[in-house]
């Protein structure tokens, strides 16, 4: 029980954080808790506050409002140096003047802890990240992505209760990018840290999260696992940055767009259905012709393992998913929506 | 034709500079080790090195050079104990006034230094500063504030802010971060600021003249007794002595200063 209590507290917990530069609210009331052991992403487009929230935790710029504990322990007010994370920087940071092996040990040294442990757990952690080979190279002379290693080492042998990560992989080429959130996501499950990570890429946000804070203009919209915030969407707006969404205006009523105000119908590529109208049985399937949206393809991307198809519908324009057999350029289509996602003014209403 | 054309003209461009460059040094060098160079012979009449005993014998010599080795290192240091706090707070900091002091700092050298030392001289008689070591040192360390306080900040503000923080980040208090990061860092430009100070305060002849004259001889000052006393060899002797530690100075600011590994190890977007 008394576990359970402590356990409430722990992690990273942050309540009506705000922040202010001049008469701009850049960060707006924002609440929230990160779990032991949990990887959370901050995701949102350029611009919304990821970074400026990062900083506060982080302790490189100071709140005007709100609250920030660690492990239970309020730490706004805190210098950097004494708080309990440590961080790696979009640009790594590293000191150029330093080999990799002394940057690591940097944070050790202050400790000030004997020579030989100091050693063993820079070589440690270099194991870890797999760079032990560059232990006394400068980082000027290895890799984008061992650089990146290397800051992630820097952060790791602190044994921080909380690593901030501020966009670690926007400076690797795409190829390289895949493979290193997979390698960071698998550190930080196997050593169990608590970890926020920034990034305007939902892929990234997707792939590597327990569960992801959606940001937009400095707020947080919604807070959910992955499949959840892709599926269950509670804004307009999470809907459409997670993940492709075509937006109609109005409620779909029997296969028909009816028009209501401030009401608006999402649904995902993949759950619009086109039919050919020569196709046998095609209007036996669901509703009389005159109650289907009808349209025309007309233009077909290829898309390796499907195809997407852009539809016109009346005076607006879908985008469809299909895999095995793409329809030609021209065809003439019902158009099935399944699965819509109901806003008004821009929130969801709960049903389906 | 145009090709050809083209190359005579390099050559020309080449030989034209070369002339410009080392004809000088040619002739300094020539003229410290003639018997004497009448117009309008092309080349000394004999050769010679009693200019060069002429001036090592001078008694006034030894105490001249003592003086330039104790005064220019002083003033680099004093330069640096006041200038470079300064350096880095323009760098980094904003404080009212600041644009203007920047530019303030390039008024002392815009006045003709002579005006600014007649005055200065008057204050200093005032404040018994006239052949003092000390007034001789304040007026060489003016003549460095500027390389000391503008090159330091630009050195310091060409060091990403971001490599700081990953310092306090990882624990380090902002005495700590100066030294283990920004000053390693920004050394390269300070040392090319305190070279420049130094060579500066090797070369000050008037102000030092004016405040020092006669009980502090260094070696610019010493130069103007002898060219008023000896024949030119002798002055082309002493320009060459004069030469030898900037020359110095610079091959060692080729060979370990201009590194610069400032921008290595770190991906600027
Ligand atoms: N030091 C600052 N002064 C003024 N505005 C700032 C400052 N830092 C960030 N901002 C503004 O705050 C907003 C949020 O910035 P940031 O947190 O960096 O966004 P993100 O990381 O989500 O892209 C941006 O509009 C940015 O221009
Ligand atoms: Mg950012």
């Amino acid at each position: 029980m008394t576990t359970q209590a402590a356990r409430a507290t722990d992690g990273l917990r942050i309540t009506g954080l705000v922040k202010r530069f001049g008469d701009r609210t850049v960060v707006d009331d924002l609440d929230l808790t990160v779990h032991p052991g949990e990887l959370v992403s901050l995701l949102g487009p350029s611009g919304c506050g990821k970074t400026t929230t990062l900083r506060m935790v982080a302790g490189f710029l100071a709140a005007d409002g709100g609250s920030i504990e660690i492990e239970g322990k309020d730490v706004v007010g805190l210098p950097p140096e004494r708080r309990p994370s440590a961080m790696v920087f979009q640009n790594y940071a590293l000191w150029p003047h330093m080999t990799v092996f002394k940057n690591v040990a940097y944070p050790l040294r202050l400790r000030r802890l004997p020579k030989h442990e100091v050693t063993d757990r820079v070589e440690h952690v270099l194991g870890l990240v797999n760079l032990l080979h560059h232990r006394d190279s400068r980082p000027a002379t290895i890799s984008g992505g061992e650089q990146q290693r290397a800051a992630l080492a820097r952060a790791l042998v602190q044994e921080p209760q909380l690593l901030l990560l501020d966009e670690p992989l926007s400076n690797l080429d795409a190829k390289l990018r895949v493979k290193v959130r997979e390698d960071i996501r698998e550190l930080q499950q196997r050593l169990g840290i608590t970890t926020v990570l920034v990034t305007h890429d939902q892929d990234e946000a997707l792939s590597m999260s327990d569960r992801i804070a959606v940001m937009n203009g400095g707020r947080i919209e919604q807070v959910s696992a992955p499949d959840e915030l892709y599926t269950d969407p509670r804004t307009e707006f999470v809907a459409g940055f997670v993940g492709q969404l075509n937006s109609l205006p109005g409620r779909l009523v029997g296969g028909r767009l009816v028009p209501e105000e401030g009401l608006l119908t999402g649904v995902r590529p993949e759950d619009v259905r086109l039919i050919p109208v020569d196709e046998p049985g095609a209007s036996a399937a669901g509703h009389a012709p005159q109650d289907r949206l009808r349209g025309r393809v007309v233009r077909v991307v290829p898309r390796g393992a499907f195809h997407e198809l852009v539809v016109e519908v009346e005076d607006r324009t879908l985008h469809s998913l299909a895999v095995g057999q793409s329809l030609p350029v021209g065809q003439e289509v019902y158009v099935d929506l399944a699965r819509p996602l109901l806003f008004r003014d821009g929130r969801r209403l709960q049903e389906r | 034709m145009g090709r050809v054309a083209l190359r005579g003209l390099l050559a020309v461009a080449v030989i034209t500079l070369c002339l410009f460059v080392f004809g000088p040094l040619l002739w300094l060098a020539s003229q410290a080790f003639a018997t004497s160079w009448t117009y309008p012979n092309l080349l000394p009449d004999g050769l010679t090195t009693r200019w060069w005993k002429v001036v090592l014998d001078d008694p006034a010599l030894g105490a001249a050079v003592q003086n330039s080795l104790t005064f220019a290192p002083l003033t680099v240091l004093i330069s640096a104990l006041v200038c470079l706090p300064a350096a880095y707070a323009f760098a980094r900091r904003e404080f009212p006034g600041r644009r203007a002091m920047l530019i303030g700092l390039f008024a002392t050298n815009a006045f003709p230094k002579m005006g600014l030392f007649a005055t200065m001289a008057s204050l200093f008689y005032a404040l018994n500063l006239m052949q003092t070591v000390l007034g001789i040192l304040i007026v060489h360390v003016i003549g460095t504030v500027v390389f000391m306080t503008w090159i330091p900040a630009a050195a310091f503000a060409s060091v990403p802010r971001s490599l700081e923080e990953a310092a306090r980040d990882a624990g380090a208090k902002p005495l700590r971060v100066f030294f283990t990061v920004t000053l390693p860092l920004a050394l390269p430009g300070i040392a090319v600021a305190a070279i420049m100070s130094f060579l500066a305060s090797f070369d000050e002849a008037q102000g030092t003249y004016l405040v020092g004259a006669p009980d502090y001889m260094t070696m610019p000052t010493q130069m103007y007794s002898l060219i008023l006393n000896y024949p030119p060899q002798v002055a082309a002797v002493f320009s060459i002595m004069l030469s030898v530690p900037s020359v110095l100075l610079l091959l060692l600011v080729r060979k370990h200063v201009m590194g610069g590994h400032l921008a290595e190890g770190f991906q600027i977007r």
